[in-house]
């Protein structure tokens, strides 16, 4: 801020500086430093003393001194030849019997940053490693870094490295710190300080003398040793095990980023690192600072991701108080929403809805959409505090929930109905375009299940003028054509103002364009325009997928105790929150969306590209493989099944096939068993983001997982068959399938180990179908002989019936799973 | 590593700027201020970004202390330094205010100095700095005619001179050097209540003028964890229970007797928590009546009960609550001293007691008007939230038994062991 009178702020103090009263008397003169550095630090340029002040420094008083050298060290860049006068008095200070005076001099002496002095200070510095006082050691070691870092472009003085490097057994600890900071620097481009054996010991040996400062440094720099043994490795960690539970938070999480980065290869280790931090992390959250809590905060987030259960208990510690700042409030919820578990549901979700009626509007955004989140699990209680707030008809709470509802329903189809009742009358109090743009999906996608939709829409379309979101009225658009598909009699008259007004006289080209291709749709009959817009209702596959998988520590490690976990929005949650549900993040036009979910998978090419990164194709897989390319089979993932109705139908087989027994395959004719092995031990490693990605590639849908390296390891998936050889009479079957992988168990089973088991039944359906079971049978157990060394045991079932479709999805599951198992 | 660490009042002002690493401008602090002052919203996130600066914050005393570092620094690390260094300017300068650190900047620039060298922490100890600092704190307390009344008539004592002044441990460690020896220590028993259904955090803070070797006896039946019971009777129990690193806990076990070695200045000695269930009664107890009158107004009658034995007395207790859209308000409370009024901002009516003695019952009925009035409002009454203090009162129980110094201590210190329990958050949902 500069002051208006700076000039003569200036003009006076000079006057003061250069008056020889003044300066004989030493109090007057101090008390006018003092003016001159207030003025300074208020933003005032007073550059123009330095002269005055360099005259100044020539002093016995150390206030004084202190005083001019804060003065000169800022403003020493601007006038470097007059600098040079103040090293003379600097250099005659490096000599003072006083060890304060000494390591003053040669602190600031390093401080003025001016490349032109380096040679005056090089000889001062050199003495100054080998003083007696600790205190002058300290700088003179820090200075050689300041000094590098003035001309990096100089070489590096081999001595002074040596130097540096046995001042690491210097007897006080902080200058054992400031030469691993300072070799840091100096040898940055040959990666850092070495760490070796030695050094690493000796630094760990000599852990307990330091402050935490020092104890942070030793432990970040250690992150780069690697242990010769493992013997090595867990003496170390021993070492280590109680700088864990240190009371510090600092030294805490040093410890633990050192811990990670040593165990990154045994993750057992790390996961019970992350169990003793516990304590320490809960009791930083209770750190009488508000920023430190916060930090403990977004670092349990980043535990969680590994560790879901482990605040399952304490989650009493994270509601949040009264008076708290909405950035920890936030946290809090997003934390509490990982805790929720049968036990603590009831009052977790209590607590929440306390703050939905918070004063802060993003507060109570994000407790609205946390329960939403918590509505995966338990829809019902959250459904019903949801239609609960609906009834405060406040406008911001309003917009929040029916966004919350949106996102809720596109995960648990089955929420619906509640929905569309709840949503019912609610149009008048939305006033913001996130807030409208969600209710009109809502009304679009559920519109025959509300009577109400045709009347709330024709407000929305008599508002069109005057509506300013473009993606209201392409939303607007959507929902008044897939509502006339439903329900034409009512919605024809309004259909056609919105699509004139859109087309004549709107400007912006996407609704136009939009409104224009629901024109020409329209023309093509309503059977075409059905199937573009018949659009997903739900995302099948979040639907089991309740809670986060639990992540690999190394996903995170990277980034724990930097900054990163502490900017908003760090930590992505599984799916998008308030601001758009997956489908409709963007304008872009429904069908697109919609189409590629019934784009037939053109199987045969495909599936041999894939078979050339799969190098362990087992003889199963390839003979299925030819014998499925000769009929060419399209996967698709529509009709989309919810993971409730999955359930059904495969306890229903299920049932069927204790029943009967395997025996009986043959005399029921819907029903096949076969069992197909792969060789792909390594798959269960894999993580199900990257399984699922690649089953979707080739239209397979996932529905459930367990965790990666657990046994026994299961993934439940289904797809829809057609069979294109027979277009006309176009029968399209539906899989289901389990993949399982125990382990142990199978080996013992089969006679090598790990065997993957392809176990595959058939629902026949078709009477023209009905074909000897018994040859499957018997491929399935040569198969077995073949490939029985590890594997993965599938159960599939299939209805209608289809052999040759069934041999062509298992070879296309195969064939993903060992290009999947090869990528490893 | 730091780069430049600088302190802001809450107007902008530049209060101390200091540079160490002379890699960003100074234009940054400028930055800063425009960067808080664009957000709505109560409070800024600790970490903000602008391009490769990193600024880390803490709010404390009404100031920004504000550091700028890179991405890959410990935030732990900075926000304990930033904590660290208001902890330091506090000891030397007695107070934490605006006024405070811009009448020592030269003191804090000179603190700065010492503790951290081209960005690296070399040290905040006050037992090492205070070798280095020279710079006297100027003290900024405002003279009073309060003070003057602990001087008796003609210098006989009077009972109020027994009594340190509350302000008594806010004062500079330095300016003791002048007092010829004269050593004060203080023992603050500071627990803070964090109920919503009943959990309870508190720390034992020391704060001690003169390093001298001493021992704290704690009550002999203070427990940590559940399983760990000592003797019959009501134990004092804690769930979690650390202690400052110069705490020597050789005679923890078994007599309950801490001993330590304090440096000057304010420090930690001990932290303890405590979850779930207290070993008393909650303090206050609310019992609300909200009923719609017919004139479509909201009625509320609350009472309020203080749990606590007769004779304590509680400071400044206030009731707030929240609620929706605009109203009036209109309020019968049961004693003049008593105060009420809505404040729409936060949308929330607050109750003011001045004094509440235990064993007593206070209640009020207000009466708002709310305009659109539906049964679905009453949702959004409450929560209430209480705030106050509780003096010479733990919740927990914990109690100093006894303060003993070694006996090489050269002349009398005066010892002063205060308890105090404050509401952090203190939350009757409705």
């Amino acid at each position: 801020m500069p002051y208006i009178g700076s000039e003569d702020t200036v003009r006076d103090l000079r006057r003061v500086l250069s008056n020889p009263n003044v300066q004989s008397d030493q109090l007057r003169y101090r008390n006018t430093i003092l003016k001159v550095i207030r003025a300074m630090s208020q933003g005032v340029d007073v550059s123009g003393l330095f002269s005055e002040m360099v005259k100044a420094c020539a002093t016995v008083d150390i206030v004084q001194k202190k005083l001019v050298y804060v003065f000169l060290c800022s403003y020493a860049t601007l006038n470097p030849e007059l600098s040079l006068l103040v090293i003379n008095t600097l250099r005659k200070d490096c000599q003072d019997p006083n060890p304060m005076v000494r390591s003053l001099a040669l602190r600031n002496m390093t401080n003025l940053r001016l490349p032109s002095l380096v040679e005056y200070v090089e000889q001062p510095l050199t003495a100054g490693l080998r003083d007696r006082a600790a205190c002058v050691r300290r700088v003179a070691v820090l200075g050689w870094a300041k000094l590098h870092n003035l001309q990096t472009n100089s070489e590096i003085d081999a001595a002074v490295v040596n130097e540096l490097y046995s001042l690491l057994r210097d007897p006080d600890p902080v200058v054992m710190v400031n030469c691993l900071r300072a070799l840091e620097e100096i040898l940055r481009e040959e990666g850092g300080v070495a760490i070796n054996k030695p050094i690493t010991h000796h630094l760990l040996n000599r852990l307990k003398e330091c402050d935490i400062w020092g104890q942070c440094e030793v432990l970040r720099i250690l992150q780069r040793y690697r242990p010769q043994s493992e013997d090595e490795l867990f003496n170390i960690l021993s070492l280590l095990d109680v700088s864990l539970i240190s009371p510090h938070p600092p030294v805490m999480a040093a410890t633990l980023s050192l811990f990670l980065s040593l165990c990154s290869g045994l993750p057992a280790v790390g996961l019970a690192a992350l169990e003793r931090v516990r304590g320490p992390l809960l009791a930083a959250c209770g750190n009488t600072s508000r920023e430190m809590q916060f930090t403990a905060l977004c670092h349990i987030q980043l535990l969680l991701r590994s560790l879901p259960g482990l605040m399952g208990e304490h989650y009493k510690r994270f509601f949040c108080g009264y008076a708290e700042p909405a950035y920890i409030k936030q946290r809090k919820i997003e934390v509490l929403v990982e805790l929720v578990n049968d036990d603590n549901v009831a009052i977790l979700l209590d607590e929440l809805r306390g703050y939905c009626t918070d004063v802060n509007i993003s507060t109570a955004h994000a407790a609205i959409s946390a329960i939403g989140r918590i509505g995966r699990s338990y829809s019902d209680k959250c459904l019903e505090i949801l239609t609960e707030l609906l009834g405060l008809k406040q406008e911001h709470i309003t917009s929040a929930v029916v966004q919350t509802m949106r996102d809720l329903v596109w995960v648990c189809p089955q929420c619906s109905r509640t929905v569309c009742s709840a949503v019912e009358g609610c149009e008048a109090e939305i006033q913001d375009s996130q807030g409208r743009h969600a209710l009109l999906w809502l009304l679009g996608v559920y519109g025959e299940q509300v009577s109400s939709v045709p009347y709330t829409l024709e407000v929305f379309i008599d508002g069109v003028r005057s509506e300013a979101s473009v993606g209201v009225k392409m939303e607007l658009l959507t929902a008044t054509v897939r509502l006339f598909l439903c329900r034409p009699a009512e919605t024809q008259d309004m259909l056609g103002r919105l699509l004139h007004y859109c087309i004549e006289e709107e400007t912006n080209m996407c609704v136009s364009d939009q409104a224009l291709l629901y024109y020409r749709l329209l023309h093509c009959g309503i059977e075409e325009t059905r199937k573009v817009l018949q659009c997903r209702r739900s995302d099948p596959s979040l639907g089991v997928l309740i809670g986060r998988p639990a992540e690999p520590i190394n996903q995170w490690s990277y980034i724990f105790n930097t900054l990163e976990p502490l900017r908003p929005g760090a930590i992505e949650t599984e799916s998008a929150t308030i601001g758009g549900s997956p489908e409709h993040m963007t304008f872009d036009p429904k069908p697109n969306n919609d189409l590629s979910d019934t784009l037939s998978y053109s199987f045969g090419k495909t599936v041999r590209s894939v078979t050339d990164t799969a190098l362990q194709c087992t003889d199963s897989s390839s003979d299925a493989l030819t014998a499925s390319v000769s009929a060419p089979l399209s996967l698709s993932l529509s009709p989309a099944l919810s993971p409730e109705e999955f359930e059904d139908l495969w306890l229903q087989q299920q049932a069927l096939h204790v029943e009967q027994g395997p025996e009986k395959i043959k005399a029921e004719e819907n029903y096949v068993y076969m069992e197909e092995h792969v060789q792909c031990p390594t798959i269960f490693r894999c993580s199900p983001q990257s399984l699922q990605a690649a089953m979707q590639l080739v239209n397979i849908q996932t529905l459930a997982f367990t965790p990666p390296h657990t046994l026994p390891w299961r993934v439940y998936l289904y797809t829809n068959t057609q069979n294109k050889h027979s277009a006309d009479t176009c029968h399209g079957t539906l899989i289901l399938g389990e993949l399982l992988y125990t382990g142990e168990e199978i080996q013992k089973k089969s006679k090598d180990e790990e065997n993957v088991g392809v176990e595959a039944r058939q629902d026949k359906r078709e009477e023209e179908r009905e074909e000897d079971t018994a040859e499957g049978r018997s491929e399935k157990e040569r198969v077995k002989k073949n490939t029985a060394e590890k594997g993965i045991k599938v159960t599939l079932k299939q209805q209608p019936r289809d052999e040759k479709a069934l041999k062509g999805f298992l070879s296309v599951l195969t064939t993903v799973l060992h290009a999947l198992s090869s990528e490893k | 590593m730091i780069s430049q660490v600088f302190i802001l009042s809450s107007q902008g002002d530049h209060l101390i700027y200091k540079d160490f690493r002379g890699e960003a401008g100074s234009d940054v602090v400028n930055l800063f201020y425009e960067k808080v002052t664009a957000l709505t919203g109560d409070q800024p996130p600790v970490v903000m970004r602008h391009k490769d600066v990193h600024f880390v914050h803490v709010r404390q005393g009404g100031l920004y202390w504000v550091a700028t570092t890179t991405a890959d620094t410990s935030p732990f690390t900075i926000i304990e330094f930033l904590n660290r260094l208001t902890a330091l300017v506090k000891d030397y300068c007695g107070s934490l205010s605006e006024r405070s650190v811009q009448m020592n900047f030269a003191l804090i620039y000179e603190l700065l100095d010492e503790v951290v060298d081209y960005g690296y922490i070399q040290t905040t100890s006050s037992d090492i700095l205070k070798n280095f600092i020279q710079t006297e704190a100027v003290s900024s307390k405002p003279f009073s005619l309060f003070d003057l009344s602990n001087v008796g008539l003609f210098g006989a004592e009077t009972q109020q001179s027994k009594v340190a002044p509350s302000s008594a441990a806010t004062r500079p460690i330095q300016s003791s050097r002048d007092q010829g020896g004269k050593s004060e220590i203080f023992v603050d028993v500071i627990e803070r209540m964090l109920v919503v259904i009943g959990s309870n955090t508190s720390l034992l803070s020391l704060s001690c003028s003169h390093p001298s070797e001493m021992r704290i006896g704690l009550n002999e039946e203070f427990s940590i964890g559940k399983s760990q019971l000592r003797g019959y009777g009501a134990a004092v129990r804690v769930d979690e229970c650390s202690f400052h690193q110069a705490v020597r806990l050789d005679e923890f076990d078994s007599l309950r007797i801490l001993r330590l070695c304090p440096s000057q200045g304010e420090q930690t000695v001990m932290q303890y928590q405590l979850s779930d269930d207290l070993p008393s009664a909650p303090p206050f107890r609310l019992f609300p009546t909200i009923e719609r009158d017919n004139g479509g107004r909201l009625l509320m009658y609350m009472k309020l009960r203080c749990d606590l034995p007769p004779k304590r007395s509680v400071l400044d207790p206030t009731r707030l609550q929240s609620f929706s859209s605009e109203l009036n308000l209109s309020q019968e409370l049961s004693s003049p001293d008593q105060s009420a009024e809505l404040q729409p901002q936060s949308r929330a009516v607050v109750w003011k007691i001045p004094r509440f003695p235990g064993g007593t019952q206070l209640s009020a009925l207000f009466k708002l008007e709310v305009p659109g009035f539906s049964s679905a409002s009453m949702l959004e009454v409450g929560p209430v939230s209480l705030s106050f203090e509780l003096p010479k009162i733990t919740a927990t129980g914990l109690q100093i038994r006894f303060l003993r110094l070694s006996p090489f201590q050269p002349g009398p210190a005066q010892r002063w062991v205060r308890y105090v329990t404050h509401s952090d958050s203190y939350t009757i949902r409705i």
